[in-house]
């Protein structure tokens, strides 16, 4: 849930009518299920088994005490034990406090990595390239998105995702091109996240050696933070914003490898300076590829088909390139066994 | 932006672990936001009071510890200081920098008991 624009997590909902959190099964059961059940451990590190020692903490009112406790075993993982038998009922050292730090280290974001983590193997595992579209709203995503599918459609298997907070309009106008789109409505949610993209994976079932894009909720800011399992973040940027918004939203614009430049057919009617934004846009992250396109009027397109088509290449490639080297690997051991 | 979703992440591990711990309060949870990264300190505070309601660690006090912002410049062949990922080298004012450090959003660790 975002405090800017109020959105929260429970109404989400993938296209289909179910709740995101509810699955169907293919014989017709139904069930709800958990997510805080995710098979995953958290490891707390205790610096010494049984050892006792003291830790001084500031608070955010500026005050500082310190504290004693004792740490009693818990998973030493220095020396690869994992004690989970060191539980609440053990004795305390006399004369010290009962309060102890468990340290976590983990990530934030951990469990929205883990899903995206999934998706990008199994995307690879299948020579899938994957993008993940981002912009604020009306840069002409979604166009974009129409103009490059009915270029691509005949070369390639295409699957898209559309993310909107509300409407199945999006993924209409994917669908009348022909190839398969399911909606995601996030209900008060401002991006989509890992879990949510899984799902769509699961539902449409992109064919092997194909293009998966993801256009996420028309959002700047929320949507830089959560991975999809995506290759790539394909930011868009239209001549009828802002130079500046690279620098407005410098988060998207880092997080995103390749930065769509849209609209360039009405540059001679506005006050627009495309090389500012570039440059901008360059500030924030050297590394961005920038292609300057006009979805409506073609031009500049066949650069970023080129790109495109790169990626799905290099995509099938690595995974040639593994099924050989498995292949070999195969062949190599029936070698051995053969010898023996 | 977006601090509901980070407090309900801290939550979530904290709730686990303190579950695991066998703890029946959690007192102080620590975390590490970097200044790079997309996080609002004090939106996240305030967020997380609001999640951690009616929770094992309701009445928690968040502790944020800042991790200041790095960044490799190109031109300089230096790591050096970053206030913000669209801020200039301190050095040769240039913008050729790559953020190395300073992006981390991390619960380090809680106190129970």
């Amino acid at each position: 849930m975002c405090t800017v624009c109020g959105c929260g997590a429970d109404e989400a909902k993938i296209e289909g009518g179910e709740h995101a959190h509810t699955h169907v099964h293919a014989d017709g059961t139904v069930h709800t299920h958990h997510h805080g059940d995710d098979h995953e451990h958290t490891h707390s590190h205790d610096h010494a088994p049984d050892g006792a020692h003291s830790h001084v903490h500031r608070h955010a009112n500026g005050s500082t005490h310190v504290h004693e406790h004792v740490h009693q075993g818990e998973h030493d993982h220095d020396h690869g034990d994992l004690d989970y038998g060191a539980g609440p009922a053990r004795a305390h050292v006399p004369g010290l406090s009962q309060t102890r730090m468990v340290q976590i280290e983990q990530d934030i974001l951990s469990k929205n990595n883990a899903h995206a983590a999934k998706n990008r193997a199994c995307f690879d595992e299948r020579g899938i390239f994957a993008l993940n579209l981002v912009s604020g709203p009306g840069s002409g995503k979604t166009t974009l998105l129409v103009e490059t599918i009915k270029r691509l459609k005949d070369r390639v298997a295409i699957a898209v995702v559309e993310g909107d907070q509300q409407t199945a309009n999006d993924a209409e106008r994917i669908r009348a091109t022909g190839v398969p789109a399911l909606q995601i409505n996030t209900g008060k949610g401002c991006h989509l996240d890992g879990h949510m993209v899984g799902h769509a994976i699961e539902r449409l079932a992109p064919a092997e050696e194909s293009l998966f894009l993801i256009e996420n909720v028309g959002n700047l800011v929320c949507p830089a933070a959560f991975a999809l399992g995506e290759h790539h973040k394909v930011a868009i940027l239209s001549v009828t914003e802002g130079e500046d918004k690279p620098l407005k939203y410098p988060d998207m614009f880092r997080a995103a490898d390749v930065l769509l430049l849209n609209k360039c057919d009405l540059l001679p009617y506005l006050a627009f300076d495309a090389d500012l934004a570039e440059a901008n846009a360059r500030r924030v992250n050297p590394r961005l590829t920038v292609f300057r396109v006009s979805a409506t009027q073609g031009d500049g397109m066949e650069a970023w088909l080129a790109w495109l088509t790169a990626g799905l290449e290099a995509q099938r490639a690595k995974r040639n390139e593994t099924v050989t080297a498995l292949k070999a690997r195969v062949a190599e051991l029936e070698r051995q066994l053969a010898g023996h | 932006m977006h601090e509901m979703s980070l407090a309900e992440g801290v939550l979530q591990l904290v709730e686990e672990t303190a579950q695991r711990e066998g703890a029946q309060r959690v007192k102080l949870v620590v975390v590490e936001i970097g200044q790079l990264s997309s996080v609002e300190p004090e939106a996240l505070r305030f967020c997380f009071e609001a999640v951690a309601q009616g929770g094992i660690a309701r009445g928690a006090a968040l502790e944020i510890v800042d991790v200041p912002g790095s960044g490799w410049c190109q031109p300089c062949a230096a790591t050096v200081p970053m206030v913000a990922s669209y801020a200039a080298c301190p050095r040769c004012g240039g913008y050729q920098l790559q953020p190395t450090g300073g992006s981390e959003m991390r619960v380090r660790e809680i106190e129970i008991e």
